[in-house]
């Protein structure tokens, strides 16, 4: 079959099963939009407003169906403005391809109009990226950019495609083969030999503690990972990247770890003798100071990434595998081996972490003067009974969502955890909402991070997604500001945004509904009113302007050397 | 420690960059880099010289390992192995002050390190020299004085010794 190559683009989008593309047209791309037009509605189509909400909103179906996001943009400008939505997919490891035309192919080098240097911009952003110069390429080349950006480690794939390139035809045949690349073999069963180690250090430490991040999610191994922890009663610990994955409400959890972590997990990761991470990274906001991470414990990391082993933290046990086959192994061994009966007696270290609990490092009062944001999630969660697709942008508020939306399910958390991308919520919620048309989606977000991407308010209007935003709105860049606040003596320089819209005239004017309160009292009617609205709603909350997130680990320190706030 | 890590990659468009990006982003640092394809001409070796603790050596072997076109990755430093490289040196053989034909005496210096005439013209030669890093720069060494006008380097190619199994 004779198909030019916007043609092999539609035929390969639907081989791969995807169903919507985010996307923003222009010039160079004018074919595969012709191809889209014929294709609607078995490929369907959303128009972001920005090409970085068109990434988010790829990135964002990608992480609460666990499917490829696919993004479609223009040359030039339309490329550029999709890097921050690639860099914060690839920090992340967000399965996401991205599909960018380009100039023809002999004006590629000319400073052609709407030119740049895409695959050379996007390189060092993506797991791997093509510029496709043959259309006899074409179709091999977008078939090995959804195997390479959905297995091993996942991340961010850019197929670059010129214009002239997406008018000359060639021959196509579908095909459902596995893609077979000789330099890409990522590793997906354990060695044995270190699961059984594994499994051994288990049944001994005395102190044992699951640190699990966002790998975890990624390979959708939640449910390996719950009856691990289940069948030996462990503790368990996530990071920012891993919520969702073990149950909040459980009482085996002991909360977030890291710069905004718990008391109890900063302890218990500071005094257990055995750590075991699974698909998490030991990233700088985890760790803290790396020479007090952990002092006491073996390390055990599991991990479908070999470049992420003893990065970071020298560990004493490596497996490299699929966290959820590593997981199935495990379990297997576990129960094969009547593991549980043989475990070493671990109810003291359950008592000292009880106690590391009582301190209820997460405490505040809500009084009756003004809002306190914590309040305003904890009702949230409340009233969505902690079942909400929730979304973040960057800052305070994403910390508080993190602390107090007790998260009972994977892939129900939005957050740049990675990159630490303000303007992230909107859109990604955008790309929940369209791949879960039924749940409760809702965006958390800052009176800062809104204005960075809120011109996506229009592509809520126009598909009539009813997200629910709820804008913590404090005057101020909070985050950037406590640290002003804590280490900069309140030099309050540049974190003051007092001039924002009125975010309820802003919300009529897309045609959304907006509601307002400063009142605590208010404050659950509010929620209760704008959740039962069928449509988009923002929800603006007036409060308190100088409150911090705590418990906090200042940069550089350890994790036991916290800061715990003004109540503790 | 200096190591010598030998990369296979798929002989294709961007591939270089994707190796010296991962350098550079990463911090790593380059002593010397040579490629060129082998084989038919679907594969190419990058040959390349770094420098590095024991933790950034195996990150550097593992982040290569990740790069989707690189095939194969093998820190020849590890094992025994052979490195050469190949040095051109332009040396002037004016007749200087002290009134003695230098030529002669470069050619002198030629033999002593088994390296080669490859162009002479009335003021100078281009000498053709192939060894280890060492015996390059001792060669250099001693045709410094007589004034180098110009010279290159192709930075160390190397194979391990013997049959792998």
């Amino acid at each position: 079959m004779q198909l030019t190559g916007a043609e092999i683009v539609v035929q390969c989008l639907l081989e791969q099963g995807v169903r919507t593309v985010f996307g923003y047209p222009g010039g160079a791309a004018l074919f595969i939009y012709d191809e889209l037009y014929k294709a609607e509605p078995r490929l369907t189509h959303v128009l972001s407003r920005h090409e970085q909400g068109a990434l988010h909103a790829a990135d964002g179906y990608a992480r609460v169906t666990g499917e490829v996001g696919v993004a479609l943009v223009t040359s030039g400008p339309g490329a550029t403005n999709a890097v921050t939505g690639l860099a914060t997919a690839y920090m992340d490891s967000i399965p996401v391809v991205c599909l960018s035309a380009q100039v023809p192919v002999p004006l590629i080098g000319n400073d052609a109009f709407q030119e740049v240097d895409t695959v050379g911009i996007t390189r060092s952003c993506t797991k791997h990226n093509y510029l496709v110069r043959d259309v006899e390429d074409l179709a091999r080349v977008i078939r090995e950019a959804f195997y390479i950006a959905k297995s091993g480690r996942p991340g961010p794939v850019l197929v670059d495609i010129p214009k002239d390139v997406s008018n000359t035809r060639c021959a196509y045949s579908p095909s459902h083969a596995s893609v077979n690349i000789r330099s890409y073999r990522p590793t997906v069963k354990g060695h044995i030999r270190q699961v059984r180690r594994a499994v051994e250090m288990l049944q001994a430490a005395r102190r044992p503690l699951l640190y699990t991040g966002g790998g975890v999610i990624l390979a959708n191994a939640w449910k390996g990972l719950q009856q691990l922890t289940k069948s030996l009663n462990l503790p368990i610990t996530n990071t920012l990247m891993g919520l969702g994955a073990f149950p909040a409400a459980d009482s085996q959890f002991v909360g977030m770890l890291g710069m905004h972590g718990t008391y109890e997990a900063n302890m218990a990761v500071s005094h257990c003798d055995l750590l075991v991470a699974i698909g998490a990274r030991f990233d700088d906001r985890v760790t803290g100071k790396i020479a007090d991470f952990a002092p006491h414990a073996k390390i055990i990391h599991i991990d479908v990434d070999p470049t992420s082993i003893s990065k970071n933290v020298r560990v004493d046990l490596p497996i490299v595998g699929d966290v959820r086959s590593v997981l199935e192994q495990m379990n297997g061994l576990i129960e094969e081996e009547k593991i549980p009966e043989k475990q070493a007696d671990i109810s003291d270290w359950w008592a000292k972490i009880e106690g590391w609990r009582k301190k209820d490092c997460l405490r505040f009062t809500q009084g009756e003067q003004e809002i306190e944001s914590q309040y305003v999630i904890q009702t949230l969660c409340k009233l969505t009974k902690g079942q909400a697709i929730v979304a973040t942008d960057v800052g305070q508020h994403q910390m508080w969502a993190a602390q107090f939306y007790g998260f009972q399910q994977a892939r129900h958390w939005l957050t740049s955890g990675g990159l630490g991308t303000m303007g992230y919520g909107l859109p990604a919620a955008i790309g929940a909402q369209v791949a879960k048309p039924n749940e409760q989606v809702v965006v958390i977000t800052g009176d800062g991070s809104i204005q960075m991407n809120v011109q996506e308010l229009g592509t809520c209007l126009q598909y009539q997604l009813p997200i629910k935003i709820v804008i913590l709105n404090n005057g101020f860049l909070g985050m950037v500001r406590q640290w002003q606040e804590l280490f900069y003596e309140r030099r309050y320089a540049h974190t003051d945004i007092a001039v924002s819209p009125d975010f309820v005239k802003l919300a009529e004017a897309y045609g959304a509904l907006g509601l307002r309160t400063d009142k605590p009292a208010e404050v659950e009617a509010v929620l209760r009113q704008g959740l039962a609205h069928p449509g988009t709603v923002i929800m603006d909350f007036r409060v308190r302007k100088e409150s911090n997130v705590y418990p906090m680990v200042p940069a550089g320190k350890g994790l036991n050397d916290m800061i715990l706030g003004e109540l503790l | 420690m200096r190591h010598i890590i030998s990369v296979l990659v798929e002989n294709e468009a961007g591939v270089l960059s994707r190796v010296a990006g991962l350098f550079s982003a990463r911090g790593f640092n380059i002593e010397s880099l040579t490629v060129a394809p082998v084989g038919n001409g679907e594969t190419s070796r990058i040959t390349l010289v770094t420098l590095g603790s024991d933790p950034i050596i195996e990150q550097i072997l593992k982040q290569l390992n990740k790069l989707v076109p690189v095939i194969q990755v093998s820190d020849l430093s590890e094992g025994p192995h052979v490195g050469r490289e190949l040095m051109l040196v332009k040396v002037l053989t004016e007749r200087g002050q002290h009134d003695k034909n230098p030529r002669d005496e470069v050619l002198n210096v030629v033999r002593i390190f088994r390296a080669q005439v490859v162009d002479a013209t009335p003021g100078s030669l281009i000498i053709e020299v192939t060894g280890d890093n060492d015996k390059l720069n001792a060669c250099l060494a001693m045709l410094e004085p007589f004034g180098v006008a110009e010279m290159v380097r192709t930075g160390q190619v190397a194979l391990s010794r013997g049959v792998r199994k």
